[in-house]
């Protein structure tokens, strides 16, 4: 039954248990109170109902009972307050030593740059029980980097970094969302946090394990890496619907007419403002230094595959936890 | 019971004069309440096709019923039509409107033309926004924050600014009104301690009125003008800082909230002592509360910013704030359950709603206390647990508060009876409804679910709450049009209704059902206090009609 | 207007035919005159908080880009800000005489002091025009060819060494970038400037329009030593127009005039 109806989210950093246990005791507190005004309101309401002859009791107030009930709850407030200033405190203090991960949030993908070279997009790979701190900023609106998992959350802001830290308690894969509304594909800029033991994110740093056809390793790096919220096939999207495309002529922005072969879906990727297709803007980012030549091969084969099948079959999104993932910097 | 007229009709504010023209040019402040009510009921209908929208969206995680765009639309809409043209307004410009003049014995508001000025400047905001909605629409969120609603977004933004900018002279310009009223018009004896509890809200919504809006007028008007202009006041790749944006127009918004809440208090407060037949247990702090929460109000905005980059210490003092805030209401509450004991109950449609107020708003109330907590905020702030508790204290509060007082109201203001039965289902379909729409969501929020997703696909595991969540919607629908169905069949076929149906207090029951032009004939002289139940006779003849 | 009522021969229906001005909803004139005033106050309220909103946000940016904004406060011309001032308050005076004037129950001098304020208010939103314009001319507009490194409207020769440009003056990098940011920070100023002073602007406008009906209704003798309180409360609109300008005044023109600074 809690497969389909899930009460609780994974606690996977260290900060997910003082939340929890804080948040367990606001509700208990909240249960106790709603219950008791519910129960006074249901007594009284049967114990005073309308009775013939019987008149209703006027009473002006009580001194006592006004201050009782509005000192008692504001010290309980304070309690409340006190504790999660606590948490909070803690939650905005990273420690000295953590290691540092640069986020830059964009319409609509996460960018994560690792500082030993790594780069991904829509996804973090981090190691267990090691303090990270995230340096984050936008390219464009306001985002904000929410991983549920974790309890953490901070607003990404154009033009200013913020920070947020945490460390990881458990291996396994979670949710990553913006959470502040930044436009069209604002439920679509989500992607997957990979909590490693050490070993195994030494491994992923110095190089990936690739599995499955080519056209199948493209079709998986373009929804990691974000084409797919430009390049859309249900609907027109910012980009170009990449169906039936390649062999084909495409006419450009310049009036030229150039077919879309392996150099040119090659070059859309590195250098997308050389050649753009009529009728769209320039804006498709460059992943020039993002994709090794091997993700450019992939990525050159899906998109000849969308020219081979039926129009939707290699199209549809599948979430696919990560298996090809970007190749360190030369 | 009869249900047709045998009795000569008396001159009333309704037949006193025949003709659009001596509606649309009236200054009676009665007249001008019907004139908000439809207005305000119809925008009620379209805030609510837009969530019906949503919620149908949300059945399936796949965006699969509308387009992401015009799913941001219409939340953003629903927001905007929801909290500007029908909360913001509603008690006050409809009950407010009505009653404010004829509780405190006096002959009309203040400034009777500047009242039905306001309305139609409402009408021409509320214009305005709906050519917004049909040349294309706003998908900002209702929030308008910026960069994106100054620099990025591509819907209609500077038109839904301006509309909204509008509509807040209506809302100063009431409570204008409503503020020069109590001071100077009450009639001879309706000292400030003998002012019903309604009036003392309304005050205090007023204070709030007149003080928060201009704030979000002006930040409206540097959204337009950045947008129009490319000026760059919020923009930071020119210097300027977007988060600028949201102290300004949460400096507004949060108050905003309370005057959406306090109307409704103030309704609860004279619902819950007529059916206890008691007077209010603890008038002076009930009264001194709701000032209390209009001016602490203003100092908490920034509880909407715990992680938009403010510094630690000021969320501190903001949350701090924040507690403060929420003891004045708790102290109502327990005021009101305080009311009850050792009175005479009876559970007329008014008292359910009453009731259905106090135990919603307890616990919307008290979800408040989870955000306004740093560390828990941290990880439900824009999720649906904020939307769920909004939803508690701005529908199970504001709109049951609303509904409970034009059912007890309803009687003076069109002089017939509704039909009791069908009130009482309504009430109960829509307490089941609003629970099961909103109460899901509040795991949902926990677990992560973003606010504002068009689309979930990737967590499935959501879709059973969000299920539950669009079947309690439609079942809240159902109770919603029910009431407009029965009001409109009352007006024709209900009961006709006495001077003082309920045996209650308060001068607006010693006046006829529905009041003549002018009130009163003569100024009444008030030497009694508020609430003065033992002096009312036993309700022992009155049997609530089916 | 006024709906039809049946209040008929009642002393208080006597009253109000006698007296016109006094609105049937009203037990007499003290509490009409009393509730114009109070409405009035209030409403002034809301323009305070109408205004802070936008003082808010000068506040703000004032004080992390304070070179910027004092390097572009003094391209304001001082003697003409000083004068426009002068007839401000000039006009404040000829209201609070005009007042007075309707008080002694003098017509003609009422009239002539009212017209005496708007001519000062014309006078006022005119040199507002001719600074806007010289403002156009150097380039000190936002959107409109907006410049102030170099040309007309150039403000970093006479503040070089306020702006830190001394500092970079040798480093060609460092000397764009910090153009590049005396460029943005610049244009808040003005975009502030402009938000301000035309919103000032708006309702000196609205001012002159409210006096030119109560001008014509003085002139109509509808103000008596008994009631003029459509008067009073204009005047007290103007008043406020006129503070809101001795606020900004100061914020706006003189946020460094020190010579040689």
């Amino acid at each position: 039954m809690f497969d389909n109806f899930p009460l609780w989210p994974a606690g996977a950093s260290s900060h997910a248990l003082p939340v929890d246990l804080l948040y367990i005791f606001l509700v208990a507190l909240s249960a106790v109170m709603t219950l008791a005004i519910f129960a006074t309101i249901a007594v009284f309401g049967m114990k005073y109902r309308r009775r013939h002859g019987r008149e209703a009791h006027q009473i002006e107030g009580s001194l006592i009972l006004e201050i009782a009930w509005s000192i008692i709850p504001m010290g309980i407030f304070i309690v409340i307050f006190g504790w999660g200033a606590v948490i909070y405190f803690h939650q905005r203090t990273p420690p000295r030593d953590s290691s540092e991960i640069y986020v830059v949030g964009k319409q609509w993908m996460w960018k994560i740059q690792h500082p030993e070279g790594p780069r991904e997009i829509n996804e973090l790979h981090v190691p267990i029980d090691k303090d990270i701190k995230l340096i984050m900023t936008s390219q464009d609106v306001i985002h904000s980097f929410f991983i549920p998992a974790f309890r953490i959350k901070q607003d990404v802001l154009p033009g200013r970094y913020t920070t947020v830290w945490f460390r990881a308690t458990q291996t396994g894969t979670y949710h990553l969302f913006c959470a502040q509304f930044c436009g069209t594909e604002h439920s679509g800029m989500i992607g997957e946090v990979t909590v490693m033991t050490p070993a195994d994110y030494q491994t992923w740093m110095s190089g990936g394990n690739v599995v499955g056809s080519l056209a199948q390793n493209g079709q998986t790096l373009f929804q990691q890496l974000g084409c797919s919220t430009c390049h859309r096939f249900d609907v027109q999207g910012r980009g170009p619907n990449l169906t039936g495309v390649f062999g084909k002529p495409v006419l450009l922005e310049d009036g030229r007419t150039v077919t879309a072969d392996e150099n040119y879906v090659r070059e859309s990727v590195l250098v997308p403002a050389a050649k753009v297709v009529s009728g769209f803007k320039p804006i498709m980012p460059s992943f020039q230094g993002q994709v090794s030549e091997e993700q450019l091969n992939a990525l050159v084969a899906y998109v000849k595959s969308l020219s081979q099948a039926p129009a939707g079959a290699a199209g549809t999104p599948t979430s696919n936890p990560g298996t090809a993932t970007a190749q360190p910097r030369d | 019971m009869a249900t047709t007229a045998v009795l000569p009709e008396r001159k009333n504010y309704i037949n006193a004069e025949h003709g659009i023209r001596s509606w649309l040019f009236t200054t009676d402040h009665k007249r001008i309440a019907l004139l908000y009510l439809l207005s305000i009921t119809a925008f009620f209908f379209i805030g609510g096709f837009f969530a019906l929208l949503v919620r149908l969206e949300l059945l399936t995680p796949a965006g699969d019923l509308l387009l992401p765009d015009t799913y941001n639309k219409a939340f953003t809409m629903h927001g905007q039509v929801m909290v500007f043209f029908f909360l913001i307004p509603s008690i006050p410009a409809v009950l407010g409107n009505f009653l404010i003049p004829i509780m405190i014995g006096a002959k009309d508001l203040a400034f009777p033309r500047i009242n039905l000025l306001s309305w139609y400047i409402y009408i021409a905001a509320g214009l305005l926004y709906l050519h917004c909605i049909f040349t294309g629409g706003v998908d900002t969120g209702w929030t308008f924050y910026t960069p994106y609603s100054s620099l990025f977004s591509n819907s209609r933004v500077i038109e839904a600014g301006l509309a909204i900018f509008i509509s807040g002279f209506s809302s100063i310009l009431t409570g204008l009104n409503f503020v020069v009223t109590v001071h100077r018009m009450r009639a001879p004896g309706m000292t400030w301690s003998r002012l019903p509890l309604f009036v003392w809200a309304h005050y205090a919504t007023s204070i709030i009125m007149l003080l928060g809006t201009p704030v979000i007028a002006i930040t409206l008007v540097l959204v337009v003008l950045e947008r129009a202009l490319n000026l760059g006041i919020f923009d930071a790749s020119r210097g300027g800082d977007p988060v600028l944006f949201q102290h300004l127009f949460w400096f507004y918004s949060h108050p905003a909230v309370y005057i959406m809440i306090l109307p409704s208090m103030g309704i609860v407060s004279e619902i819950v002592t007529c059916f206890s037949r008691k007077r209010v247990f603890g008038y002076n702090f009930v009264a001194m509360s709701s000032i209390a929460i209009a001016v602490i109000g203003f100092l908490v905005w920034a509880h909407h910013m715990f992680v938009a980059g403010i510094s630690l210490y000021a969320a501190l003092v903001f949350s701090f704030l924040s507690y403060l805030v929420a003891v004045p209401s708790a102290i109502k509450v327990f005021n009101w359950t305080a009311t009850m004991y050792k009175g005479s109950i009876s559970f007329s449609t008014p008292m359910l709603y009453a009731l259905g107020f106090i135990g919603l708003f307890t616990i919307g109330g008290l979800t408040g206390l989870f955000l306004a907590c740093l560390g828990v905020d941290v990880h439900v702030h824009d999720t649906y647990f904020v939307i769920a508790h909004f939803h508690y204290v701005m529908v199970g509060g504001a709109v049951l508060g609303y509904l409970g007082g034009m059912h007890f109201w309803w009687p003076k203001i069109s002089g017939r009876m509704y039909p009791e039965g069908w009130g009482r289902v309504s009430a109960i379909i829509i307490f089941i409804g609003f629970n099961l729409t909103f109460f899901p969501q509040f795991v949902l929020g926990y677990m992560g679910m973003p606010r504002r997703y068009w689309d979930y696909s990737h967590m499935p595991e959501w879709q059973g709450l969000n299920v539950l969540s669009t079947a309690g919607a439609s079942i809240l629908a159902v109770g919603y049009l029910l009431p407009m169905v029965y009001f409109l069949w009352s007006l024709r076929y209900g009961k006709i209704a006495d001077d003082n149906p309920w045996l209650a207090t308060g001068l607006e029951w010693r006046t006829p059902s529905p009041p003549p032009t002018f009130n009163f004939d003569e100024t009444p002289v008030v030497t009694w206090e508020a609430y003065e139940y033992d002096k009312m006779p036993l309700p022992e003849e009155v049997t609530l009609e089916r | 207007m006024s709906d039809s009522h049946a209040i008929g021969e009642t002393p208080l229906a006597v009253e109000h035919e006698a007296r016109p001005e006094l609105r049937h909803h009203f037990a007499d004139e003290q509490q009409q005159r009393n509730a114009a005033s109070l409405g009035m106050w209030w409403f002034l309220g809301t323009e305070i908080m109408f205004f802070g909103g936008m003082f808010c946000a000068y506040l703000v940016y004032r004080r992390i880009y304070f070179p910027e904004f004092a390097a572009a406060s003094r391209s304001l011309d001082l003697i003409v800000g000083t004068l426009n001032t002068a007839v401000l308050i000039c006009s404040s005076l000829t209201v609070a005489m005009a007042v007075r004037a309707a008080q002694m129950g003098k017509r003609k001098l009422q009239v002539q002091l009212l017209l005496a304020t708007i001519f000062f208010g014309l006078v006022f939103l005119g040199v507002k025009g001719y600074e806007w314009s010289n403002k156009y001319k150097e380039h000190h507009i936002p959107t409109f060819h907006y410049n102030v490194v170099g040309g007309n409207g150039d403000l970093i020769k006479e503040n070089s060494a306020f702006l830190g440009i001394d500092k970079v003056k040798n480093d060609p990098v460092k000397l764009a970038a910090r153009e590049a940011e005396i460029q943005k920070h610049t244009q808040i100023f003005y975009s502030l400037y402009f938000a301000l002073t035309g919103m000032h602007a708006i309702h000196m406008i609205i001012g002159v329009g409210i006096f030119s009906v109560i001008t014509w209704m003085a002139w109509k003798g509808r103000f008596t030593p008994e009631y003029h309180t459509p008067l009073e409360i204009a005047g007290l609109y103007w008043h406020f127009v006129d503070i809101v300008w001795i606020y900004l005044f100061p914020l706006l023109y003189l946020i460094d005039r020190r010579p040689g600074a």
